[in-house]
């Protein structure tokens, strides 16, 4: 690890003052200090924002707010959240373990950086970890691998669980940076890798997440996210869905879905739901519009079986969701 | 064949600028010292932070290099070897420790992150020579092989109770798949964590 | 004696130290003034060194020493070979020159003052290679096989019977490449005095530990000294001392100062061997009532260019089932990686996967129940050897393994089982490894407070050697267990054979015996000769010993304990005994375990998912010292099992050889959640031949079996037979 300097800042102005200036935002630090002893993240200058106030949760009117800062386990357990927003629940448990989620905030959650294993090896060449080196995964070991929204350039999948939620939820979050405060759908955060897969999400130099909003719907409760993948827990999804059902008169009204562990980015499947608005919440109605799920799918090597597991999770979680056989 | 074929890239930073010019500096005035005295002096030159921890119940001001984990400090600096490194990256959890009460993983939490902390490691459990009650029942339930994983396991079984996951097997099963066991003593480690949530 | 000890289900001695942390392991023996090392791994898959930018982080912070092959001391390695050691081949010289034979081997190390500094100072030091493409895939034709020394068996024509049988099958089976992975990363602290070195260092070897480094560094090998009084796990992968261990010697040489080494879990996956990758090839004939007429077994391992790894891929082929017709063949391809080495089951693991799922295959094939095959084929002896077997319980086994399993309840097509949507699968194999016994010995001593102190060079990486070895101490001395202080882990004790090949309790339990035995004839002895004592001048053949105390025959009388005798003559007994196999015995019969491993599997038919629901094992391992101890070796063998099955591969990248995955978070390895209800049962088996305990050993076993009966039942549930390890979402999705 490269030395550093911690720096504990006294108001949020000076957090975002020092970001500006180059220095990195820690928090939990479970995806930061991991690679800064790799050295694939070689910060000289470290803000601990753990004392600034944008932890907690807390509800207006219908939305969900969830701070920042709030922790991955501390969201789960919130009664709030899992009376609201189950799906945001069950989400975050299916991810890391018990002791990483009692340290990674919610904001790191969405910032946590890939799982490619070539992306963790300074020998191998990146184009995320740096520019120009090449992408050892596409002719490497890549079951892995995204099949979704890759380029030429990159082909890692975004590793958050609770993201793939928050996108189905059409969460929306509040960064506050030199230029003062704005919001934004949470959608809106990841990059698509293109030529550029070291800029991996939007936020400007020195904006700092600050929350996350959720808006309540009927869909909310009719929710379920479902992981798959080959040990049962601690393990990143081979494919995972959020799917969010609003059902009236036996009909569906409205849809939410989102994939993860197939995409370079959480991957909104809003074809699939236009298909099944209107439709009856029955097996053949999920199987036909899962298909649409993989449209534009790159597979490679190693990763074709993420072709034909797609569809099926999807059809899975909405049976989940609707509680249909 | 090209040479070097796994270097696909231009070397990034080797050594930075900070180090260089410590390295620089403590090289001057040192160099007419043996080798074994120069640590020492190149350590002092380095950047610390001075901090209080208090672990199991005592405090301790130390001066440490910023980089160094939770467990490092334990390990290293205090001497406290109860508290293992299994892998360094968050992924068994053989360093689990109590931090004002959670459990975490401190071999992913910097030590300068957490001045002022409480911290409870393996080595503070036992009371007046009684062992706590998870203790016992792992050895009646013979939930350890190696015991590598051991008091990882059990500090995060404290947890496991603490936060209301000991309500049945099934459930301890999920709470407890954040520690590791290559052993395979996983259901010896369930009953133990069962039979001491019932008992406190 | 009658005071028992073996057999009871004792927790273990060591529980305590080890709830609490105090139990020390290789990193955890801080010294004063240690400096601390760090391993800088190659970063080509084969080639050699060309620069080393050494001069700038000499002058880093902390930095005492970067040690490179241009500034290592030349060694001397002079030979040594121990039995765990490939019989062909040179182990790997480290730091003695430019070449690199694979991914990830040690080019240098780095010392500092402490940790943050060599970890730092070991990534910023710059090596350029002149590099080439290593051949790291041995599926690659083009590689060329070798065949080890007494590589092959046969026996009647093979290849004519497997042809002309009636029924037939001949299939391939591949077993990924797999690292032992134990929760303890391998360290030594190495600290010299003179010429005297001693060792904290993670050994399930210590005194091969300690002969090797004496080796390597030319001492005589009573000025080395191993000290590892607990293992955190190991499954094989300590019991060969690696180039780490020399390097911290090394280091420690060079500098003058304590070296402390731990490797990364990274470098865990580099040069500390692992399960070999192979590649196997099963043909059966049978005729339609199902007994085998031809068993063809084909294996190839992967080994080093450096030296010749072998395993006992095909060697249960040849005596596990009845057969007039059966021909092995055992191949190597070398490979540009490091050594393989044995991992828990070496050998049989691999190969009872083909053989078991080859057999299961065939009872698909006759419409016979897959017990029933197995029991129309089991020997009355040992076909290949043309012995007896000393013991063979494998039917009772079957018997009681399918009646706690419910095998009844089975339904033979597969995909005919369900749980609501999904598909549930039943599968059942065979289990068996050699019971080995090698010579071992230990030290007994007796001393004035009534204690008996037992020492022994040997190991406990899990199975409770503190504990069960306290258990055969206290049973042939006679006394409670609590009496009785074990040690084990210092290369001076009495010498015994490597913790490992499940032969721990046979050969150091056999030498306690022996040892306690003849401190026992020692305290009568004196015990005669004391005019003041009740047996004073009582011929030998007219004392007994009970419960720790000796008497006349069938005196009444309190009689003398231990340390009454110790009390009247002032000086403890110490008595050193040693055992092995009897070479007459170990001729006249074929000496195995055996067991029956059932497996019950649920798959999600939607997205694949598998799950194991419950494992039945039943083995016939002779006596068992310590039940607890001996079902939870069982279960924990068992989830390795899983791992085999399910889970474990390293992935090599063929461009540069690197172990792609070599992460805790990337090589899988059963969680908590993965683990279903497992059930280990102990036939009663009285073996009089195997060893004067009568056990045949359980660390092996335990695991073997396992990944074939989940491969059996994955087909069962799916229709879907996967002939390679391990069996993941994708093998079974379309199924």
């Amino acid at each position: 690890m490269f030395p550093f300097t911690l720096e504990k800042p006294r108001s949020t102005e000076d957090a975002i003052a020092a970001a500006a200036s180059g220095a990195r935002f820690i928090a939990g630090g479970t995806t930061l200090i991991d690679l800064m002893r790799e050295q694939v993240e070689c910060p000289d200058r470290l803000i601990d924002i753990n004392s600034l106030p944008f932890g907690g949760i807390r509800v207006e009117g219908e939305d969900l707010v969830i701070g920042a800062l709030a922790r991955m386990a501390e969201v789960a357990a919130d009664p709030n959240v899992q009376r609201l927003q189950p799906l945001i629940a069950e989400s975050l448990i299916e991810g890391a373990s018990p002791q990483l989620r009692n340290m990674a905030s919610m904001g790191g959650n969405l910032l946590q950086r890939v799982r490619c294993p070539y992306f963790r090896m300074l020998d191998a060449g990146c184009n995320k970890r740096t520019p120009g080196s090449g992408c050892a995964a596409i002719d490497g070991l890549n079951s892995g691998h995204a099949i979704l929204g890759t380029s030429d350039h990159c082909v890692a999948t975004h590793p958050s669980d609770v993201a793939v939620a928050l996108v189905a939820l059409d969460a929306t979050m509040r960064v506050k940076g030199p230029q003062g405060e704005r919001s934004f759908p949470v959608e809106e955060l990841f990059r698509l890798p293109g030529d550029t897969p070291h800029l991996e999400h939007t936020l400007l130099p020195g904006e700092l997440i600050v929350e996350i909003r959720v808006p309540g719907g009927p869909h909310s409760r009719r929710a379920r996210y479902l992981k798959v993948r080959d040990r049962a827990s601690y393990e990143f999804a081979l494919v995972s869905a959020a799917a969010a059902l609003s059902i009236e008169d036996g009909v569906i009204r409205e849809v939410r879905l989102a994939v993860g562990g197939v995409g370079t980015r959480p991957w909104r499947l809003r074809d699939c739901e236009a298909a099944l608005v209107g439709t009856r919440p029955e097996r053949r109605a999920f199987e036909e519009a899962a298909q649409l799920a993989r449209q534009g799918a790159r597979p490679l090597r190693h990763n074709q079986f993420k072709v034909e597991l797609l569809p099926r999770t999807v059809v899975r979680a909405l049976a989940l969701a609707g509680e249909v056989a | 064949m090209a040479e070097n074929p796994s270097e696909l890239h231009p070397p990034g930073p080797i050594i930075s600028r900070r180090e260089a010019l410590q390295a620089t500096a403590a090289a001057a005035a040192l160099a007419a010292l043996p080798s074994a005295s120069v640590a020492a002096t190149n350590a002092a030159a380095a950047n610390t932070v001075t901090l209080t921890m208090t672990v199991n119940g005592r405090a301790h001001t130390l001066t440490i290099d910023p980089r160094q984990s939770v467990l490092d400090v334990l390990r290293e600096t205090l001497n406290l070897t109860g508290t293992k490194k299994g892998c360094n990256q968050g992924a068994c959890g053989a360093c689990t420790v109590l931090v004002n009460g959670k459990r975490i993983v401190s071999c992913l939490t910097l030590a300068s992150m957490h001045d002022g902390a409480r911290i409870e490691t393996i080595e503070g459990l036992e009371k007046d020579g009684a062992l706590h009650p998870l203790q016992e029942a792992f050895v009646e339930h013979d939930g350890l092989q190696c015991g590598f994983c051991t008091p990882g396991q059990i500090m995060s079984g404290l947890g496991c109770i603490a936060e209301g996951h000991a309500g049945s097997p099934e459930e301890i099963q999920f709470w407890m798949s954040g520690n590791i066991c290559r052993c395979g003593a996983y259901p010896g480690i369930v009953a133990a964590v069962a039979d001491a949530a019932g008992r406190t | 004696m009658n005071v028992s000890s073996i057999g009871k289900p004792l927790t273990r001695v060591d529980g305590r130290a080890k709830v609490t942390g105090t139990a020390r392991y290789a990193a955890d023996f801080n010294q004063p003034g240690q400096l601390y090392a760090v391993i800088v791994s190659a970063t080509v898959g084969l080639g050699r060194v060309t620069e080393i930018a050494s001069t700038e982080v000499e002058r880093m912070p902390g930095v005492v020493a970067v040690i490179t092959h241009r500034n290592a001391q030349k060694l001397p390695y002079l030979p040594h070979k121990g039995v765990i050691d490939p019989a062909v081949g040179e182990r790997l010289h480290v730091l003695q020159d430019d070449q690199v034979h694979f991914y990830g081997q040690p080019v240098a190390i780095v010392v500092a003052d402490n940790l943050d500094h060599a970890e730092r100072a070991a990534a910023a030091l710059r090596i350029t290679y002149a590099a080439r493409r290593p051949l790291v895939d041995h599926a690659d034709r083009t590689i060329e096989r070798i065949a080890p020394k007494s590589a092959d068996g046969s026996r009647g024509d093979a290849d004519v019977a497997v042809t002309q049988a009636p029924v037939m099958i001949d299939e391939a089976y591949e077993i990924a490449r797999e690292n032992h992975n134990p929760m303890e990363p391998h360290a030594t602290t190495a600290a010299w005095s003179g010429d005297r070195l001693t060792l904290w260092s993670k050994s399930q070897y210590l005194v091969n530990e300690q002969a090797e480094i004496a080796a390597v560094f030319g001492l005589p090998v009573e000025n080395v000294e191993v000290i590892c009084p607990f293992i955190g796990g190991a499954f094989g992968t300590s019991l060969r001392t690696w180039p780490h261990v020399t390097l911290a010697a090394l280091a420690a040489r060079q500098t003058g100062r304590t070296v402390k080494l731990v490797l990364s879990r990274k470098q865990m996956f580099f040069t500390t061997g692992h399960r070999p990758r192979t590649l196997q090839r099963i043909a059966l004939g049978a005729t339609p009532d199902g007994k085998l007429t031809g068993v063809i077994h084909e294996g190839t391992g992967e080994t080093s260019r450096y030296e010749q790894f072998t395993e006992a891929l095909t060697a249960a082929t040849a005596y596990l089932y009845s057969c007039p017709n059966v021909r092995t063949q055992y191949r190597l391809a070398q490979l540009d990686t490091s050594t393989p080495n044995h991992m828990r089951g070496p050998g049989e693991a691999s190969g009872i996967f083909a053989l078991e799922s080859a057999m299961d295959e065939l009872s698909y094939k006759l419409g016979i129940d897959p017990i029933e095959l197995r029991r129309r084929n089991e020997p009355r002896r040992d076909e290949a050897e043309n012995k007896p077997f000393s013991s063979r319980s494998l039917m009772q086994c079957y018997e009681l393994g399918s009646e706690r399993f419910g095998w009844a309840r089975r339904t033979p097509e597969p995909r005919s089982m369900r749980d609501g949507r999904l598909l549930i699968g039943l599968g059942a194999a065979t289990a068996t490894y050699p019971a080995y016994h090698a010579p071992a010995s230990a030290r007994v001593r007796l001393l004035a407070d009534g204690l008996a102190e037992v020492e022994a060079a040997a190991s406990d990486m899990g199975p409770g050697t503190y504990t069960s070895m306290t258990q055969v101490a206290a049973e042939f001395l006679g006394l409670p267990p609590e009496q009785v202080r074990f040690r084990l882990g210092q290369s001076a004790y009495p010498q015994t054979p490597s913790h490992g090949g499940s032969w721990t309790m046979a050969s150091v339990g056999s030498a306690i015996r022996a040892a306690c035995v003849e401190a026992q004839a020692q305290a009568a002895s004196r015990a005669v000769a004391d005019s003041g004592s009740p047996v004073f001048e009582a011929s030998v053949d007219d004392l007994e010993w009970s419960e720790g105390r000796l008497r006349r025959r069938g005196d009444a009388s309190p009689g003398m304990s231990y340390r009454d005798i110790i009390a009247r003559t002032g000086t403890p007994v110490e008595a050193e005994g040693s055992a092995q196999r009897d070479p007459e015995v170990a001729e006249g019969y074929s000496m195995h375990s055996f067991g029956a491993v059932f497996a019950e599997v649920a798959i999600d038919p939607d997205v694949g998912t598998i799950r194991v629901r419950r494992i039945v094992g039943a083995y016939g391992i002779g006596r068992v010292v310590n039940p607890l101890l001996a079902r939870s070796q069982c279960t924990g063998g068992m989830i390795g099992g899983i791992g085999m099955a399910l889970m474990e591969r390293t992935v090599l990248d063929p461009r540069d050889g690197r172990p792609v995955n070599a992460h805790m978070a990337d090589y899988l390895m059963p969680v908590n959640l993965d683990v279903p209800k497992l059930e280990a049962y102990f036939v009663d088996e009285v073996d009089p031949h195997v060893n004067p305990l009568g056990v045949k050993g359980l660390g092996e076993i335990a695991l073997v079996g396992t990944a074939p009966a989940i491969a059996n039942a994955v087909f069962h549930a799916t229709g879907r037979r996967v002939r390679s390890l391990p069996i993941h979402i994708e093998d079974v999705l379309t199924a």
